[in-house]
């Protein structure tokens, strides 16, 4: 049976490797067969530019990004990992160099944006600015969709937010994606797949009887619902309780830390302080 | 005849890096140092609840985000006047989800990071993306003994997913775990937990032992004249890290040039800018008096890395450093390694001194703590706390210093009103890769790379072997940015 070979260039602007690391954590598929194998019968990624996995670097590794945004139009899937850093026209980050002149982050996400199939955007950072993008935000960051509305790039976005964001999550949405092509996912109203991203934590939480009963956990370390110390499962949309993390060990609340809400598009400053309780404000915005 | 180099990116590492080196007849005769992205951590971290830097900083670095949740964790129990309060459960858990982070780290490095330099991974697998384009023309490892160290890389990729499921049973999740806080843990110790936590351990100890340490010895046989190139600085520093119940597992302490040891004082670190892009007034200033004044057009300047300093002297961080620290001072366990392994190379300490001496002291490191951990399991007690209740400060300065699996980390503090003022963070890489000082003397890898022969311009293997021995953490270096001038001549790495 031929191969669809799905070229994928993965970018990392300001952001700090963490979802890529979290990628290596997937267990079914695992990493080796994502590089290596059909994800799917007769479709299979190509991972052609990772910097912190890939073998080449200096000069050859860049001339891959411009040969496949020119010759795989509309071919290829652009991972960005990291939020896009726009101050001083995106000086303060570059993916390399090309002609003796640095290659900005920004322009390397533009330049392959527009060719792509689909761009995803990987974690909080590039969903939605993240960290790098919390006050005062000193480097402008942006996130993906921002950054390609402001140059009326049209290719469909797909935000996949998580500090980290959990494998299952991308492994999922290309799946939907190999099967049944990108017009065949279903995204919330802000760009997630409504497959990971439907249900509030508080609605799955093991801990949930004991907040209907009234017993909280006081201060850290204690057992009961944790919103007293600052759980912001009451207004976060992931599938956590129930997918747990990391093979399914574990996940914050079971480890007795409240939810920090890292995949909501206000994190973190509309998510801190991390251990104060939630007010009413908060939980209103959620209902928006 | 002088050529220049340049390598943008380096790839394979953390972060953003790019080289540029200046070669004369062959020979590397001038390297400086900066890096590609500046997020401003430092800066954001103004005006917080000093609660959230820990889980704030861990997101500097998501492959040793526990080396950042160690620290600030350490940081914040000093400024809250919790230091000699931790329960022992709460540090032995600490430790043994730090460790875990520090052998999927270790093991990373080498097989995924590193191996690709020295193991033809396209001759086993194909001339496939992400295995080529590459450098070519000096892989010696072939035949069985390549395909075996190929089917290890593939292997480790297991081994390394589990090292983060075995932490996230204490840690909750990781990346950036959620079990590590001021006063200790926030996990409850249950018996079932300790043997879950020992079983996991138990398969990586055997990878370790049976894969990590000989492949290393198999591929410093067939590259040996590494033990000669990229010597460095020899001047070796350690904060000392783990802190158990009994002490710690990694020793503090500067070592020089001829082994000598002096006793570690954290007042005699100074971070110069005379290269940096920041203003001139804050060079040589300790971290707790520390500024992060941005001034990218200063003229001298090729770098957003500060330049630390040991009383003046420039230091290299790492297992390299801790190792030797450990030797010289006389740890048993850490001399025993040491020495089978140089014996196998009819080798001294001087050979430790170099890329393959970077690769022999992080896989048997990663053995030491593994070990460790074992120990660590054992002794804690379920049923007693893990955590003492902490209250913020009105006012308070705190220093949390520990060793990250890239060598040694610092975090600054100062409270006002209950909220943070002012948040400084030296990472190892910041040494390491540090441009040159207020005295003109270069960083540590910029040392390692001064006086390499460069055999072939296209393919400068030595370069990149150098620099990635350093396990160099770019994101970790907060202060770095190499926006505008890449001058010519000019090595920058961050």
């Amino acid at each position: 049976m031929a191969v669809t070979k799905y070229p994928v260039i993965w970018l990392q602007g300001a952001g700090c490797t963490g979802c890529s690391v979290s990628v290596l954590n997937a267990v079914s598929p695992r990493i080796q067969n994502l590089l290596l194998d059909e994800l799917v019968p007769g479709h299979q990624l190509n991972l052609m530019f990772h910097a912190t996995i890939m073998a080449g670097q200096g000069e050859p590794v860049i001339e891959v990004l411009k040969d496949t945004e020119e010759n795989r139009k509309g071919g290829y899937i652009l991972v960005v990992e990291g939020a896009i850093p726009t101050a001083e026209g995106g000086a303060y980050g570059s993916i390399g160099e090309r002609a003796g002149k640095h290659l900005t982050i920004q322009q390397s996400v533009e330049d392959l944006g527009k060719n792509a199939l689909l761009t995803i955007a990987l974690g909080t950072c590039a969903a939605f600015g993240g960290i790098p993008a919390a006050k005062p935000n000193p480097t402008a960051c942006k996130s993906v969709k921002a950054v390609f509305d402001e140059k009326g790039i049209e290719t469909l976005v797909v935000n996949i937010p998580g500090c980290p964001m959990h494998p299952d999550w991308f492994v999922g949405t290309v799946s939907v994606v190999l099967f049944s092509g990108a017009e065949a996912l279903e995204l919330d109203e802000l760009a997630r797949p409504k497959l990971f991203f439907g249900q509030l934590i508080h609605e799955n939480c093991p801990r949930r009887a004991d907040f209907d009963k009234g017993k909280f956990a006081q201060k850290l370390g204690e057992p009961g619902c944790l919103y007293k110390v600052g759980c912001k499962g009451h207004y976060t949309y992931a599938d956590c309780p129930v997918r747990q993390w990391n093979n399914g060990v574990s996940w914050c609340v079971k480890a007795g830390s409240p939810c920090l809400g890292c995949v909501e598009p206000d994190f973190p400053d509309g998510t801190s302080p991390m251990y104060e309780k939630i007010t009413l404000e908060d939980m209103i915005w959620s209902q928006k | 005849m002088v050529t220049k180099i340049k390598i943008d990116p380096i790839t394979r590492i953390e972060g953003h890096l790019a080289i540029e080196a200046v070669v004369d007849d062959g020979v590397v005769k001038e390297a400086n140092s900066a890096g590609t992205l500046f997020r401003g951590f430092e800066i954001i971290l103004q005006g917080r609840d000093p609660r959230d830097a820990n889980r704030l900083t861990q997101r500097i670095c998501g492959v040793c985000p526990t080396a950042h949740a160690t620290a600030s964790a350490l940081c914040l129990d000093d400024a809250f006047g919790l230091t000699d309060k931790i329960p022992d459960n709460g540090k032995l858990i600490r430790a043994l989800i730090f460790g875990s982070n520090f052998l999927q780290s270790h093991i990373l490095h080498f097989y995924h990071l590193a191996a690709l330099d020295y193991v033809d991974a396209a001759g086993a697998i194909g001339d496939v993306a992400p295995f080529v384009p590459r450098y070519e023309g000096d892989y010696r490892v072939t035949g069985e003994v390549n395909a075996e160290l190929v089917n290890h890389y593939v292997r480790a990729l297991d081994i390394r997913r589990k090292c983060q499921e075995m932490l996230s049973i204490f840690g909750g999740k990781m990346p950036h775990n959620v079990g590590t806080v001021p006063g200790g843990v926030t996990e409850q110790l249950t018996e079932d937990k300790i043997t879950n936590f020992l079983w996991r351990l138990n398969e990586i100890r055997d990878f370790i032992d049976n894969m990590y340490v000989p492949d290393v010895i198999a591929v410093a046989k067939a590259y040996s004249d590494y033990f000669e190139i990229g010597k460095g600085c020899k001047r070796l520093l350690a904060y000392g890290g783990f802190d158990l119940p009994a002490g710690q597992l990694f020793k503090s302490g500067v070592v020089s040039p001829d082994l000598e040891h002096e006793a570690f004082v954290k007042e005699n670190i100074a971070e110069d800018v005379k290269h940096s892009w920041y203003a001139d007034s804050g060079s040589g200033k300790n971290p707790a008096q520390g500024e992060t004044k941005p001034e990218p057009k200063k003229k001298e300047a090729y770098s957003f890395i500060k330049s630390p300093r040991y009383s003046g002297k420039v230091c290299e961080l790492g297992p390299l450093a801790r190792m030797v620290n450990n030797y010289v001072q006389g740890d048993e366990t850490t001399k025993g390694l040491v020495d089978s392994v140089l014996g196998e190379f009819g080798a001294g300490v001087d050979a430790l001194y170099s890329v393959l001496g970077r690769h022999a002291a992080r896989a048997l490191e990663a053995k030491l703590v593994a070990d460790a951990m074992v120990d660590w399991l054992t002794a804690l007690k379920p049923g007693e706390p893990t955590i003492i209740e902490s209250q913020i400060p009105e006012q308070g300065e705190g220093t949390g210093l520990t060793e990250a699996p890239r060598g040694a980390v610092g975090h600054w503090m100062t409270v006002k009103d209950k909220k943070i003022a002012r948040y400084q963070v030296i990472t190892p890489t910041a040494w390491n890769a540090s441009p040159k000082d207020d005295k003109d003397q270069p960083g540590a890898v910029e040392q390692a790379l001064i006086g390499t022969k460069v055999k072939d311009k296209d393919n400068p293997f030595e370069l990149v072997r150098i620099v990635r021995a350093f396990d160099p953490c770019l994101a970790c270096s907060v202060h770095l940015l190499d926006a505008r001038g890449s001058k010519l001549g000019v090595f920058r790495a961050v």
